[in-house]
């Protein structure tokens, strides 16, 4: 195929003719030049009709050449609902249609638009709930029908990222009030980011026309985008969508898969306009466009949009709509000004010199459909006798309609952080109201359109931006006055057909009487409105609906047009996809200083919290086996764990102990130096929320432990309450000074004896929860002989600059005892032998004390702890739940995983928190929660594993192993 | 992304601090009663409005007080808790042990 509606150069500013390139369209060849977007590629080579509409299979083609419209969706492999009006192409790229059975041109399913009179607005609220069970029915077909594209199962996978950026001043919109608002705040000093979602500068002055020569706009273009580009304070970002204005000047930025994140001091919003529809009968077909759309097909991308046109105006700016296709070889057949006395602007009278037809109280109230339906045969003009009220028809022929009857700002950024648009009725046309507080609005969304006006609007907001931003901006650029500037919009741009078909909402396919008719079942709020009739509610999200039903809505209740606002606007802006908000999320893991030693080791890493920890050092495939072999060490001979991300808090002060006795549910008052004590915090409301240890170094300090990944929270709890008690001490977190090794069984205290020789490690001198200060392997440490697996042991913390050296020399000196280094899994089999709970596994966001058998733990003598109001009243009332060790004797029962329900009769009673199989036990053993009634030892209950299938556990006492703790204290 | 004054650091994104509720006087635990203990743990009092609230920059560990209005979402004010909170608080001992003693 051939470009036949390509354009000579000047025309065509985005393409590069030397680069011709193909791809196909439903699977037919087309050439372009690089720089097109598919639906300019595909108009230079006459193909106009690019989709189905969503309900009535309507066809339809571009109506904006901005990406604003959801005609142009189409289908790229991979991705569905592409805006073909701003896709670039590509060689070898593969379009197709959506919404269509068969072909996009021969659609088999439009026979739905027949049944148009039975598909009332509202339909689906009325139709489908009656009767019972309908909707199951219907269901599978109505969703066939709906939907936009396909989503491919198989896509790959995308390389998305986010950019953080800050700015003095951010300029969303590259046209010209933006380019003058840029330039204005960077000759102030002010760092600038400037933002334009096309691929080039210039906005309005790359395709409209200013004056009858159609010269200003190209040198007003030149001149601003050299500054620009000259300007070393800007930082001009292209094919860039600002999608979100978010609290505090935040804006996210979206160009291809990277997300910026933008803070900017000021913001100035310079987004133009979104010129508007008329509506009447057909007013969807291919071909009937908006005037700006034309002047974007020729200008941009050097594509004569038609050969016969008309023009429906309502102000200049159509004028120098109908100059352009002139100038682009189109016939004028017409054009049908709504205004009954048009002001005769600079273009409009321009136009009158060429002597085409013009008539004035005039509209175009009938488009005339030609092939099937599928394209622009001609179109009738009536006489405009009231408020869309016409008569007499007379039909002329043209392929082109090109509608130009007004404007609706691009207001949708500032709303997502307060701003407001509301019914202006002496310029018919939405006005933006309640800016953000640092943001600055400049160019036609303020309403100006004069390039003078528009210019000197930028400039003022440049200079306002500047100053806020803290920049001596010099004097104050003169505002124009904003002359010539009012009558862009035609009051009433809709004429309702007898017969329907004019659409008001093209996404949705809503014609006036489904806007009427929504009113008249009742909903009278325009929120309600557009939930019920759906309007606004496609991928264009009311862009070109939203003014149309705001005026058609209030003129059918009856109220003040000037109360009348939009529905309410929220981000983002426009769709963006959820690669680019997922992509490269920040979660760090932290690595304990023996990371790489457990690499060495084979150890495979699991995470906890926000650590990496070895779960145990070996192969997947033998894993049973290793982990059985690592809980042999420790219980045989000696094994050594890495504790390091145990939490550390240093709590120093005259008030120290008094601040535990406060925090923690035991008493530290008399806790003797040298001596460690076992620590439970309760929250307000009485649960578990952490446990550790204290060791009292000195009167005045302890060193608190908590669990791995309590750590920070604990350090914040007693920051805050702190911030309140006012008490004399110093907390600090020194979690990452410290790190520690749990180093445990018969053979510990020989390994550490090889290391130490300033800590006497004898059972008399150094007791069973004693605390030491001294050296191991000649690095500065505390000892705590303490244990969580119920074997003789001892906790080494030192500087975490040291943990590896105390690793290696563990390892090496402890070779001759059998030393293993074992994992969090061998660990939690350990611990579970001697009953020790794991608060956050064993015990839940509402576990008191009194349902885990953990009052022990709780003094009665202090005057306050936190939590201990609370588990005064907890202890008051009957238990519900209570934690109990089970054993279960069937050797070929399976293990019962964590959560599997505890049963009392066919009440579900609980859970099983842990469970595992011990060797030293010879069978599985578990924590879980049961019925207070069912919790005397050699009761039994039901755990049900899945559906009918029930294991017997029997409740032992607690703990399994050595209970009379024997192994640990020696 | 909002941005909040910390006393301590200054402007900072407000992903940097936690919340930490509603600055409220907590009753004596010895002297109220059950319901009255479970309506200060439980219930916030959701004022619309300036409340006072505990935030915390996070990074440094630092609480403090910030005043919000909860309808416009707008942060007044922000200073050290110890504006507010001078003295050091003590508890009195429970009945019976005041009574044993």
């Amino acid at each position: 195929m051939t470009h036949g509606n390509r354009l000579p150069a000047p025309a065509g500013l985005l393409i590069d003719r030397e680069q011709p390139l193909t791809f196909r369209f439903e699977g037919q060849l087309v050439e372009g030049y690089a720089g097109d977007t598919i639906a300019s590629a595909l108009a230079s080579n006459d193909i106009w009709l690019l989709s189905r509409s969503f309900k009535y299979r309507r066809p339809r083609g571009a109506l904006t050449m901005a990406g604003q419209d959801a005609n142009t969706l189409v289908q790229l492999p991979g991705r569905p609902s592409v805006a073909a009006d701003l896709e670039p192409i590509s060689g070898g790229l593969d379009v197709y249609g959506q919404n269509y059975e068969g072909s996009l041109k021969r659609d088999r399913g439009i026979w739905i638009g027949w049944l148009h009179r039975f598909l009332p607005v509202g339909f689906y609220y009325k139709a489908f709930y009656k009767p019972r069970g309908a909707w199951k029915f219907w269901a599978p077909f109505i969703r066939a029908k709906a939907g936009l594209g396909r989503v491919s199962e198989d896509a790959p996978h995308g390389y998305y990222d986010k950019e953080y950026r800050f700015a003095d001043v951010a300029v969303v919109g590259g046209g010209p009030a933006g380019m003058n608002a840029a330039l204005f705040a960077a000759d102030a000093g002010a760092d600038v980011i400037l933002i334009d979602e096309n691929p080039q500068l210039g906005g309005a002055l790359n395709y409209a026309r200013f004056d009858s020569l159609g010269e200003i706009s190209g040198n007003e273009r030149e001149r601003l985008v050299n500054a620009v580009q000259s300007h070393d304070n800007i930082n001009v970002m292209l094919s860039t969508v600002a999608n979100g204005w978010f609290s505090d000047n935040f804006l996210s930025l979206i160009r291809g898969n990277r997300m910026f994140k933008l803070r900017a001091k000021e913001v100035v919003l310079a987004t133009g306009v979104m010129e508007q529809p008329a509506v009447f009968r057909n007013n969807d077909l291919p071909r009937i466009m908006m005037g700006s759309a034309a002047q974007r097909l020729i200008r941009l991308y050097g594509v004569r949009p038609g050969t016969q046109a008309i023009v429906l105006a309502a102000n200049d700016d159509a004028y120098g709509v109908a100059l352009d296709l002139a100038d682009a070889g189109v016939n004028i057949v017409a054009i049908a000004d709504l205004r009954e006395r048009p002001e005769m602007g600079l273009l409009a009278t321009a136009v009158k010199e060429k002597g085409w037809r013009v008539e004035t109280g005039c509209a175009v109230s009938e488009a005339i459909a030609g092939d099937g339906g599928r394209s622009l045969r001609g179109a009738v003009l009536s006489r405009i006798d009231g408020k869309g009220v016409t008569s007499g028809a007379e039909q002329l022929n043209c392929d082109l309609i090109c509608m130009s009857v007004g404007y609706a700002p691009v207001g949708q950024l500032p709303c997502h952080d307060g701003g407001q648009l509301r019914l202006d009725t002496a310029s018919s046309t939405f006005v933006l109201e309640n800016l953000p507080e640092h943001g600055h609005a400049a160019g036609s969304v303020t309403g100006t359109h004069s390039l003078d006006a528009v210019l000197a609007t930028g400039a003022h907001a440049g200079w306002r931006a500047a100053r806020a931003a803290g920049f001596n901006a010099g004097d104050e650029p003169t505002i124009h006055d904003g002359s010539g500037d009012d009558g862009h919009n035609h009051d009433w741009p809709l004429f309702p057909h007898a017969k329907g078909k004019d659409f008001v909402d093209y996404d949705e396919d809503l014609q006036v009487k489904d806007i009427l008719n929504a009113c008249a079942d009742g909903y009278e709020d325009i929120e309600l409105v557009k939930r019920y009739a759906t309007v606004g509610m496609g991928p264009s999200q009311g862009r070109h609906s939203a003014l149309n039903t705001v005026r058609l809505v209030t003129d059918a209740i009856g109220r003040s047009l000037d109360e009348a606002k939009p529905t309410t606007v929220r981000p983002p802006y426009t769709a963006e996809t959820f690669g680019v908000l997922a992509g490269r999320m920040f979660e760090p893991v932290r690595y304990t200083p023996m990371h790489h030693r457990h690499l060495e080791l084979g150890a495979q890493m699991m995470v906890a919290g926000p650590w990496m920890r070895p779960a145990y050092y070996g192969s997947p495939a033998e894993r049973v086996q290793v982990i059985r072999g690592e809980i042999a060490a420790v219980r045989s001979a000696v094994g050594v764990l890495d504790v390091s991300t145990l939490g550390g808090i240093e709590v120093r002060g005259p008030d120290a102990a008094e601040f535990l006795n406060r925090m923690y549910t035991f008493a530290y008052a008399r806790q003797p130096v040298g001596r460690s004590r076992y620590l439970m915090m309760c929250d307000e409301t009485g649960a578990i929320v952490d446990d550790g240890v204290t060791c009292r170094f000195h009167e005045r300090h302890f060193y608190v432990t908590t669990t791995s990944s309590g750590a920070s929270n604990v350090y914040r709890e007693m920051l805050w309450w702190n911030a309140q008690w006012r008490l004399a001490i110093d907390i600090s977190d020194v979690t990452n000074a410290y790190a520690a090794v749990s180093l445990a069984g018969p053979r510990s205290r020989e390994v550490l004896d090889q290391l130490t020789d300033d800590i006497d490690l004898s059972m008399e001198a150094f007791p069973y929860m004693d605390v030491r200060t001294g050296h191991v392997a000649g690095i500065p440490a505390r000892l705590l002989r303490i244990g969580f697996v119920g074997e003789l042991g001892f906790e080494i913390h030192v500087p975490s600059s040291h943990g590896e050296a105390l690793w290696d020399a563990l390892v090496s000196v402890g070779e001759e005892f059998g030393i293993r280094p074992f994992g969090l899994e061998a660990q939690r089999v350990l611990r579970l032998e001697k009953g020790h709970v794991i608060i956050g596994q064993d015990t839940d966001g509402l576990t008191y004390p009194a349902e885990a058998n953990m009052t022990w733990a709780i003094s009665r003598k202090k005057p306050f702890f936190v939590g201990g109001r609370a588990n005064q009243v907890h202890e008051s009332r009957t238990l519900m739940r209570k934690l109990v060790g089970f054993v279960i004797d069937d050797p070929n029962a399976p293990i019962p995983e964590e959560c599997h329900l505890t049963l009392r009769g066919n009440d579900i009673v609980g859970r099983v928190t842990s469970a595992a199989r011990s060797d030293a036990l010879a069978r599985i053993i578990g924590l879980a929660y049961v019925a207070p009634s069912q919790a005397k030892i050699g009761e039994t209950f039901p755990i049900k594993i899945e559906t009918n299938r029930f294991l017997e556990a029997k409740v032992v006492s607690l703990p399994f192993y050595d209970p009379d703790n024997k192994r640990q204290e020696i | 992304m909002k941005i909040m004054h910390c006393p301590l650091n200054g402007p900072r994104n407000i992903s940097e601090f936690v919340y930490g509720g509603e600055v409220r006087d907590m009753p004596d635990p010895n002297c109220v009663s059950d319901a009255e203990w479970a309506e200060h743990v439980f219930l916030e009092n959701n004022t619309r409005g300036v409340v006072r609230e505990w935030w915390m920059h996070v990074a440094t560990a630092y609480w403090f007080i910030a005043e919000r209005n909860t309808a416009t979402e707008k942060i007044v004010r922000t200073y050290p808790s110890s504006d507010i909170f001078s003295d050091r608080v003590s508890f009195a001992a429970p009945d019976e042990e005041r009574e044993s003693s």
